[in-house]
């Protein structure tokens, strides 16, 4: 059965209580894209700016629970500054790890996710024991989505 | 009180056998929904192993049983809020949402005409407003809400100008988030000299406290059997005789026609017009039984219990958490029941509900389906504690337990 110490990793607390890339960026130029999670009422604002092919700014607002709240800075750490090819390899690694396979969730992490690469991120990876609480660390992930959608339309 | 054994109580609840975690399991979310005693799952399987057979249709042994049971269901309950004709007051539908969905949408659209008021007040469940927005969408009407004070009370001081024009009067007996208990004789009484009708939201109350639809002065009630230990599936409306002898039915198709030709149909009198197709006819069994059981330990005994138990944590919430913990709702037992919203300063609800459930503790972290009331209050979310007849105080142990942890984790 999974504890608590599987959700409310170190490195999760950590980065609740002291969120990185929190605030907001001028818009425009910067993209403002908005999330709800109307079933608890999280929110978040998603601030971005890319240049020449390279996400070279994102800052956040918004409220929420510690795994919605840690998910976003992390999310913001691991993406900020790098081009937008790692980025979405970020991303769609992230949505894997949020889909590990339910019989692999007593055993070790899916094949299909390479935790060395995700380096902090796979802290969230213990986020998939609690069903519930999947769509409180996919919030910010998927209001990154649509922001970059609105930037370069895939 | 006298007689009251919580710990008997809770024996003939099953699902209170439980270890969640290694904890003996807390159940405190009874204002989702109850939990059910052996008497009720009993009488649902009885059912289902001796007169399964549909109703109102064959004249065998089991159909008759079949029958018996789903219309002596509807008189128990009707006998229960004291309805003066249970047989032609007591509807069965879904839940308590779709009878306010019936009940707006057969006697609001019927009734209701372009620019007529309907008084609602910001403390109601989505149930008691998006229908009645879906109807003002379509016909025109308005809708105003009654304020709710900074004392989590219905502010009443500008009723009298919001009652200008009003047909409808339509709020919660309790309400679910705050745990507030309304005037409702009072209100009653106040639209009733504007020529408006009362409807009140049961589905917290209705488990908890006397319920008489004749001394609150209401025209129409809503209520689930799954809030007062019955089984899921199955909703009550009760509405005046009067009143529904106006109503058109909700639903079309069988069970609820008189006649039906090429040409046309001539909708049943009498309640079966709003019940179209098979009911839930063991759900109705269920709730048969969830009243007796209710009865047999008296509804005055258990308002008694649950406000014992509501004052405790109140106590304990102000001597081991001033400061920390905002109560919203109102901080005395004085008209209130035993629904406790929290907001920890530093814990967001769904934290502090999954660092319970680590202590066996059941409590609804979110909205509570009143989104109005949040922001009223400037919250997105809390956590709900609620009672109900089994509750104990072995519960609010574990339940403080937790709460400490939680703020040491989180504080």
């Amino acid at each position: 059965m999974a504890g608590m110490e599987d959700l409310y990793k170190e490195i999760i607390m950590d980065h609740y209580r002291s969120p990185r890339n929190r605030g907001e960026l001028l818009s425009p130029p910067a993209t403002r894209t908005e999330g709800f999670n109307p079933l608890c009422g999280d929110e978040i604002v998603v601030y971005l700016i890319v240049d020449d092919g390279v996400l070279t700014d994102i800052k956040m607002t918004g409220q929420g629970c510690s795994i919605s709240q840690a998910s976003a800075s992390l999310m913001s750490a691991a993406v900020k500054g790098k081009p937008l090819s790692d980025v979405r390899e970020r991303i769609d690694t992230f949505k894997a790890l949020m889909t590990v396979h339910e019989a692999a969730l007593d055993g070790e992490a899916s094949d299909a996710v390479d935790l060395r690469r995700l380096g902090e991120l796979a802290a969230l990876q213990g986020v998939v024991k609690f069903p519930v609480r999947i769509k409180c660390a996919t919030l910010a992930w998927n209001t990154l989505i649509q922001g970059l959608e609105e930037i370069s339309p895939t | 009180m006298s007689g009251y054994d919580p710990a008997l109580v809770r024996a003939d609840f099953p699902l209170l056998g439980r270890v969640i975690h290694d904890h003996p399991i807390a159940y405190l979310d009874s204002g989702a929904t109850s939990i059910s005693p052996a008497s009720v799952i009993t009488a649902m399987s009885h059912y289902y192993e001796n007169s399964h057979a549909n109703v109102h249709r064959a004249v065998y042994v089991t159909a008759e049983e079949a029958t018996a049971t789903y219309e002596g269901a509807r008189r128990r309950v009707g006998r229960f809020i004291g309805a003066p004709h249970p047989d032609e007051e007591v509807v069965f539908t879904k839940n308590a949402t779709e009878a306010f969905n019936l009940f707006v949408k057969s006697w609001g659209a019927s009734q209701l005409r372009p620019g007529d008021v309907v008084v609602l007040s910001e403390m109601e469940h989505h149930a008691n407003i998006v229908p009645w927005f879906q109807l003002r969408d379509q016909i025109g009407i308005e809708i105003r809400f009654i304020p709710v004070s900074d004392d989590f009370r219905l502010d009443l001081s500008g009723l009298d100008e919001l009652l200008v024009g009003a047909k409808v009067v339509s709020v919660t007996g309790m309400s679910n988030v705050l745990g507030t208990i309304n005037p409702v004789r009072e209100l009653a009484d106040r639209a009733h000299a504007v020529g408006a009708i009362l409807v009140v939201d049961a589905a917290q109350s209705v488990a908890h406290s006397v319920t008489n639809v004749v001394e609150m002065g209401a025209d129409a009630i809503m209520f689930s059997a799954h809030k007062m230990l019955g089984p899921t599936g199955l909703g009550v409306l009760w509405v005046r005789r009067e009143i529904l002898s106006a109503m058109p039915p909700f639903l079309g198709g069988g069970g609820m026609i008189a006649d039906v030709t090429l040409e046309g149909f001539t909708a049943a009198s009498g309640v079966t017009r709003f019940e179209a197709g098979t009911p839930p006819i063991a759900e109705a069994a269920g709730l048969s039984a969830a009243v007796d059981y209710l009865e047999k330990l008296g509804m005055a005994a258990i308002a008694d219990h649950e406000a014992q138990l509501t004052g405790h944590t109140l106590e304990r919430l102000a001597t081991e958490f001033a400061g920390r913990v905002r109560i919203l709702g109102p901080s005395t037992l004085e008209k209130r029941g035993g629904v406790i919203s929290l907001d920890v300063e530093g814990v967001h609800p769904h934290d502090l509900a999954q660092v319970l459930d680590q202590f066996g503790v059941c409590v609804r972290p979110g909205h509570h389906c009143a989104k109005p009331l949040m922001r009223r209050f400037g919250v997105v979310a809390t956590a709900r504690v609620s009672f109900g007849p089994y509750s104990t105080l072995g519960d609010l142990d574990a339940l403080f337990d937790g709460l400490h942890h939680a703020v040491g984790v989180f504080g």
